[in-house]
């Protein structure tokens, strides 16, 4: 199992990185969507974190371009700002498969992570 | 309450500072006192003007009626009794001419003449023939006087110089009033003589006595002297003094106003009588004759007064209802000016706190990811994990995070809510998140606050912001009412069956009945000095009935207040803001 994650702040994305690779997943990080479609030209990956808010290119903007490459690529949002609700709708239109709020529980995310592998 | 405070209107204390910072646009109090007067004076002046017009017009006119029905009653009854002197002294003209001297100068002529007199006019007393030397030659009558000499009498000078005299009422020998007429029958030969009667005024006092005078009025003749020549009711008797004026001689009737003896306004009217030494007067009392006038006075002052009180009453009514409404429109734009500043200031509030919650949430990610890490590592790398200190700090840094988490979702989750949207909103879990914010001056203060649910209570349909804008409002209230130590009470429950009841209950110093009243009333507060604008209960009632809900109110000085709010399970109806 692939994971990319995909989040403009380098600390947050490289340490979510790490935890996750304690836990047997193997996760690629990148810090914008340029890196992120670039990555995805030399490998499709099963899974991609995405940060919703990043300069440049948004979440949506880059999951819509993504899935031209790969489409069995699977999406988990997640965002700093505001609650669940906020983007919710967003998120269902855009097609993820979760949505959640940082500060990530990394628990819930292994778990998220092995659902929506699962499916 | 007393009954000026009963009815006066709300405005009426309102006083409007010059320069201040209040916002009213007026100072109603003036605004009424000048509404009141330019609408009563507009409509009380000119009904006075023309009352008093009227009262004028018609008191000038009742006068001059009055003056002119006794001017024609002076008028008609001078003609009669000048038609009396003319027929009695044509009727003696007509004796001298049709007989000669001698003819009447024989025995029992001048008796049958008498006779014939009496029988036709009345009031002949006797008949004398006065012969060209002024010696009376033949009488007949009650005396003696035949042989009399009249020569150097007043009364025989001036009808042989006029050829008739009438003379003033004299008492005489029998001390009966009466009047002597004398004719003159002038002859070619210089011999001229005399018939001279005597009437008494018995019939002059028929034809007076007999006249109807309007208010208690007198007719009566008096001579040039004012020697009353006839009776009079009021003014003397007979040859007695009168006791009004003699009036200057007129050629026509005159009437003019005077006072009596007794100096009651009286209205006389006299007339010379031509050819005669009397003058006519008709004396009536004013007072009599304007009661009348006195009566419809008074009926014209009534309705002047009905007049002017319903009209001072109807203006008093308007001004006040019209500035009333203006009044509380005014208040209402004021509560409206407030409420938006109000709500500028939540949504700035609401922008700065989902601003610090975005600015604190990206560290707080980072904390979490590394202290995160920082666990993985002592869990999953033994050389780490020796020490079981460092997972129990970790654990300390994650759970802090966890509470900071908490703390940017709510502040978050209140900045969303400044947009109206309407959602299913769990009570308690409101509540509850609403009273995260003052837990800590509830610990600082003792206060106990305990919240109850019960089990039944449904999610309701509603607006999230404004419900936690109400509560937090209404515990605020009872935290300011309460000392150190309190008891909030906030109770959850069923009411109706399609409503829920919240009621905030406290232990602290109550609101007076006074006050109760009035606290729903914008800028009504009783912590001005201590900076309370008085508008966070009529704002939070804006916000309930925004949402539906009625707000009730229990309070008692000392025991407590309670807030009770029901809301409806669905906010039906349309959207508040398209009121």
């Amino acid at each position: 199992m692939k994971v990319l994650l995909i989040d403009d702040e380098e600390e947050l994305i490289s340490t979510l990185a790490e935890r996750l690779s304690f836990r047997g997943i193997d996760a690629d990080w990148v810090t914008n969507g340029e890196e992120a479609l670039k990555k995805a030209e030399l490998q499709c990956y099963d899974l991609a974190l995405v940060d919703v808010r990043m300069p440049k290119m948004s979440g949506f903007a880059l999951k819509k371009r993504m899935a031209e490459k790969c489409p069995d690529l699977k999406f988990i949002f997640m965002t700093g700002h505001g609650s669940e609700d906020d983007y919710k709708e967003g998120a269902a239109e855009a097609g993820a498969a979760y949505y959640l709020v940082k500060p990530l529980n990394i628990e819930l995310l292994i778990k998220k992570i092995n659902k929506v592998i699962k499916k | 309450m007393s009954l000026i405070d009963r009815f006066k209107p709300e405005f009426w204390e309102y006083r409007h500072v010059e320069g201040g910072t209040d916002e009213h646009l007026f100072d109603f109090r003036r605004m009424w006192k000048l509404a009141a007067f330019l609408t009563a004076s507009v409509a009380v002046i000119p009904l006075i003007i023309l009352a008093a017009v009227d009262y004028h017009v018609m008191q000038r006119s009742i006068e001059a009626e009055n003056l002119f029905r006794t001017a024609r009653l002076v008028s008609n009854t001078q003609r009669t009794i000048f038609f009396h002197f003319a027929e009695r002294r044509s009727t003696l003209e007509f004796i001298v001419k049709e007989n000669s001297f001698e003819s009447l100068n024989r025995p029992g002529a001048l008796g049958q003449i008498l006779k014939n007199l009496k029988n036709s006019f009345g009031g002949f007393t006797d008949l004398g023939l006065i012969g060209p030397l002024g010696r009376q030659r033949g009488y007949v009558g009650p005396f003696k006087l035949a042989g009399k000499d009249y020569s150097d009498q007043n009364w025989y000078k001036a009808v042989l110089e006029n050829g008739v005299y009438i003379s003033d009422v004299f008492l005489g020998f029998r001390h009966v009033p009466h009047i002597v007429i004398a004719v003159k029958r002038s002859h070619p030969n210089g011999l001229d003589y005399v018939l001279r009667a005597t009437l008494d005024i018995t019939k002059l006092d028929d034809l007076l006595s007999n006249i109807e005078v309007a208010g208690r009025g007198d007719a009566f003749m008096i001579n040039s002297q004012g020697t009353l020549q006839t009776p009079s009711h009021y003014h003397g008797k007979v040859l007695e003094k009168v006791t009004l004026p003699v009036p200057k001689y007129a050629p026509q009737t005159e009437v003019f106003e005077e006072n009596d003896i007794n100096g009651a306004p009286v209205i006389i009217g006299y007339r010379y009588i031509t050819d005669t030494p009397f003058i006519l007067m008709v004396v009536k009392h004013k007072k009599e004759l304007m009661k009348s006038w006195y009566k419809t006075r008074m009926k014209l002052i009534a309705f002047l007064g009905i007049s002017i009180t319903i009209i001072l009453v109807v203006v008093v009514g308007m001004a006040t209802y019209l500035v009333n409404k203006s009044y509380t429109a005014d208040q209402k734009r004021i509560m409206t000016l407030h409420q938006v500043e109000y709500t500028n200031k939540m949504a700035s509030v609401g922008r700065l706190a989902a601003g610090v919650a975005h600015e604190v949430n990206n560290p707080l990610a980072i904390i979490n990811a590394k202290a995160g890490l920082i666990k993985d590592l002592i869990t999953f790398k033994k050389e780490y994990g020796e020490d079981p200190k460092l997972l129990g700090l970790v654990n300390s840094i994650l759970a802090s995070v966890k509470r900071a988490g908490i703390i940017t979702k709510r502040l978050l989750s209140f900045s969303r809510n400044m947009e109206v949207s309407i959602e299913s909103v769990n009570l308690k879990e409101l509540v509850e998140e609403v009273l995260s914010f003052l837990i800590k001056e509830a610990e600082y203060r003792s206060i106990r606050i305990s919240l109850e649910a019960s089990g039944d209570v449904p999610q309701i349909e509603s607006d999230r912001g404004k419900l936690q804008e109400i509560f937090l409002n209404l515990i605020n209230n009872a935290f300011a009412a309460m000392s150190n130590s309190g008891n909030l009470d906030i109770k959850v429950k069923k009411a109706e069956t399609d409503k829920v009841l919240v009621t905030v209950a406290d232990d602290g110093c109550g609101i007076s009945e006074q006050d109760l009243k009035r606290i729903f009333e914008p800028f009504f507060s009783t912590k001005t000095k201590k900076g309370g604008t008085g508008l966070g209960l009529s704002l939070t009632q804006n916000f309930v009935r925004e949402i539906k809900g009625i707000m009730d109110v229990e309070s008692e000085v000392d025991k407590g207040t309670t807030f009770a709010i029901t809301l409806p399970l669905k906010m039906e109806g349309k959207d508040w803001r398209d009121k």
